[in-house]
């Protein structure tokens, strides 16, 4: 069975795109069908906007569209906070149980959310007494949005060269003024790419805030899961546009700022 | 105070402790306490006295089918992904530099953007009547019946597939691109065919991706927990649906929940053990 180079490659960009095919189809779906006027069946009727004005109306899913920025904010500050702290630590760190903590940080990435969502939630109730809605969600989502962050700012200072935190030291600047004069213009791209990063995991995530949350705060994904739930409206095909939409346009921005590089086009 | 004398080390502990603290409070802490709870006896929900009996129990029949079926829909989400991943991670990595990074962010966004309302897409397409439906029928497939894969094991496989297939894409697509395509232009100098090439060469050389990847996968598709709920019916109940039925429906069994919990953090540590294994072997070679 010998295979020609040519023909490997033939099917070889079929596949692929095939694979893409399948990524892309229930995106495909939910646009399209989100814009169609038909209520019951997946028969397109007529574009219509109708579905994007039930939206505008609807209580429930401005409050629970609040609710996630506040939450995916909080997160979002916290993990930017500690995950960088934590990135510039394990670069420098020396001493023989550097790899345990490294462990630490990478494995909430890991871990099956199930476990995570259901530990913390045992957590709040029996041990640290946090209210169950927007704080504990809050704090439950920094604990993955600290690993996320952790590993894009790391991945980012691999290229850093520390000679020139060193001369600035050296030239008499306190460790302080180093960090926000020297370090943090040169890694600010990888910082605020990972906090996007952590943000968007923070607003898209429903298993971890199902478990975690109290009676009557929802944020968008569970109010879209109690949807599900409860059967067919043309509102979530809306609805999951937007959020797709929104999504997309924050991680392509993180990824170009992750991309960016770390000497040229930046002034220090 | 300048840095210039002190030691590298101890400025870098300073800086660990807040996020090591944080994370040992919020991450440490709760599996902590799955695993203590997991020890308790039985009670409405929990007795606090020590016993292990969830462990035992775990070994019922109920139970073991729950597992069963939990490894068999893993494994064989973690082979479709394999199969569907790789010829796609490959195809990435041999583009120039500028479309790869495009290719590549276009595989990531689904896995990072909301996988429940990617799910809903499914749910729409497989349903009788829905997308598929018609599709078939205006193909003349079908025999006018309506479609019945919603809510069965198929869809949930198709679901975990979707689900996770970056997860095995990424790892893959860092293997093949750190390759060495000479080496396959090599072996087809020396007159191997394309699946000696496949096979002898191209898969032995990439095998710590693949172990990563299907480890990843395996992992992540054993806690499913979304995707079972929405595609499965009531017979397609996975490990992930256990844990959460023992800690949240009536009858609560909060020990039972948690040996099922900490059953998938052995199975996790158990996969990456392997992994790193079959990741170090070929550095031997």
């Amino acid at each position: 069975m010998a295979l020609d180079a040519r023909a490997a490659s033939r099917w070889l960009r079929l596949a692929s795109w095939l694979a893409f095919g399948f990524l892309y189809l229930p995106v495909a779906v939910l646009v399209i069908f989100s814009f169609s006027a038909s209520r019951y069946s997946m028969v397109w009727s007529g574009f219509t906007l109708q579905w994007y004005a039930a939206l505008a109306d609807n209580a429930r899913v401005l409050s629970a569209l609040m609710n996630s920025l506040i939450v995916a904010g909080g997160a979002m500050l916290i993990s930017a906070v500690l995950g960088t702290a934590a990135a510039l630590g394990l670069r420098r760190a020396r001493f023989s149980g550097r790899g345990v903590l490294a462990a630490l940080f990478y494995a909430p990435v890991v871990i099956p959310e199930i476990v995570l969502a259901i530990g913390l939630l045992m957590f709040f109730v029996l041990v640290m007494p946090v209210p169950l809605g927007l704080p504990s969600i809050t704090l439950a989502h920094s604990v993955f949005g600290v690993a996320y962050v952790t590993i894009v700012v790391s991945a980012r200072l691999e290229g850093f060269d520390a000679q020139l935190e060193e001369a600035a030291a050296d030239l008499g600047a306190t460790p302080w003024r180093v960090f926000l004069r020297v370090t943090l213009p040169l890694i600010w791209p990888g910082v605020l790419g990972g906090a996007l990063l952590a943000f968007t995991l923070s607003f898209d995530d429903f298993v971890i805030s199902y478990f975690v949350t109290g009676p009557g705060t929802a944020t968008l994904p569970l109010v879209i899961y109690s949807m599900v739930k409860r059967g067919v409206t043309p509102e979530i095909n809306a609805l999951a546009t937007l959020i797709l939409l929104v999504s997309f346009a924050i991680l392509a921005l993180s990824i170009w700022l992750q991309g960016r590089n770390i000497t040229a086009g930046e002034k220090v | 105070m300048s840095g210039h004398g002190s030691k590298p080390g101890t400025r870098a502990v300073g800086v660990l402790v807040p996020p090591a603290a944080w994370l040992t409070l919020l991450f440490l802490g709760p599996l902590g306490v799955i695993a203590l709870i997991s020890l308790m006896m039985p009670g409405a929900p929990v007795e606090w006295t020590i016993d292990g009996s969830a462990y035992q129990r775990l070994l019922d029949p109920i139970y073991l089918g729950v597992l069963w079926r939990s490894l068999s829909l893993a494994v064989m989400a973690t082979v479709l992904c394999l199969v569907l991943g790789y010829p796609l991670a490959y195809y990435i990595a041999r583009r120039p530099p500028r479309f790869r990074r495009v290719l590549f962010f276009l595989v990531l966004v689904p896995l990072w953007t909301n996988s429940l309302v990617l799910i809903y897409g499914w749910m729409v397409m497989l349903r009788p009547n829905g997308a598929f439906d018609q599709l078939l029928q205006g193909l003349g497939f079908g025999g006018g019946e309506p479609l019945t894969i919603l809510y069965t094991p198929a869809a949930v496989i198709l679901g975990l597939v979707y689900w996770y297939l970056p997860f095995m894409v990424y790892p893959l697509y860092a293997s093949i691109e750190k390759l060495d395509f000479r080496l396959l232009e090599a072996a087809r100098d020396l007159g191997a065919g394309g699946l000696a090439v496949l096979v002898r060469v191209l898969l032995p050389l990439t095998l710590p991706g693949i172990a990563t990847g299907c480890l990843l996968v395996f992992v992540e598709a054993l806690g499913a927990f979304v995707v079972p709920d929405l595609l499965g019916g009531a017979k397609s109940m996975m490990l992930g649906n256990l844990v959460q039925q023992r800690f949240l429906s009536v009858p609560q069994d909060w020990p039972m929940g948690a040996a099922a919990a900490m059953l998938m953090l052995a199975l996790l540590l158990v996969g990456m053990l392997w992994a790193s294994r079959v990741g170090g072997l070929r550095r031997g070679a």
